[in-house]
């Protein structure tokens, strides 16, 4: 693990989840937080942990995604914070 | 302070997964929209599982499979494993489930989520309380 690699997806994984609490609009945290779950698999995959990162990346990245904008379609995007 | 200094800065990931687990937490706790609240607390189990699978890694090491385990090799004292060769697969695999029952759970939350908009037209918190007390 390159310790530069790591510390600038960790970065990056901060501020994704920084933005995906702070939008007002949950089309866009539906998004955001599916970068944050596609940042989250890169780092497993720097830690030599394969199989967790591509569980990671159909699962948290994918099916997730794909549940959280059907939850918001079914539901409103307007938010208050 | 020049001695405490080299450890904070070593342990720079174990920071960044405190800061990212107290995001989590700040956004189960002070965030007013149930979906937001959702959010918070999936960033609070991937932090955690972010912490367990760090614990594993070691420095020199390869991703645990064991090379020349598929018959291509000839002499048997080709086939000692060095456990400090590997990075440690039981976190892993540990982690594998939580990441799955994290879905699982996300899945319900939403669904539950979906129901309460049918019922009160909203998923702001406050808004939900006001009309229980109406009710």
């Amino acid at each position: 693990m390159h310790w530069q690699i790591d510390l600038i997806i960790l970065t990056f994984t901060i501020f994704c989840a920084l933005a995906a609490i702070s939008v007002k609009d949950l089309l866009s945290t539906a998004i955001l937080f599916g970068a944050y779950s596609f940042m989250m698999c890169l780092l497993w995959a720097v830690m030599g942990a394969v199989d967790v990162a591509f569980t990671e990346a159909s699962v948290g990245a994918g099916v997730s995604t794909v549940f959280f904008v059907a939850a918001v379609f079914r539901t409103s995007r307007r938010t208050k914070d | 302070m020049s001695e405490i200094l080299p450890i904070i800065v070593a342990k720079y990931n174990y920071w960044l997964y405190i800061i990212l687990m107290m995001i989590g937490l700040y956004a189960m706790i002070s965030k007013n929209n149930l979906i937001k609240k959702l959010v918070g607390m999936n960033i609070f189990q991937t932090s955690i599982i972010l912490f367990y699978v760090s614990i594993g890694y070691k420095t020199n090491a390869t991703i645990p499979i064991i090379e020349n385990a598929h018959g291509d090799s000839h002499s048997p004292h080709e086939l000692i494993i060095h456990a400090a060769d590997y990075i440690n697969p039981l976190p892993h695999v540990l982690m594998l489930t939580a990441i799955v029952v994290s879905v699982a759970t996300f899945g319900v939350a939403l669904a539950l989520a979906v129901k309460i908009y049918q019922r009160y037209q909203t998923l702001e918190e406050d808004e939900i309380r006001m009309r229980l007390t109406e009710e």
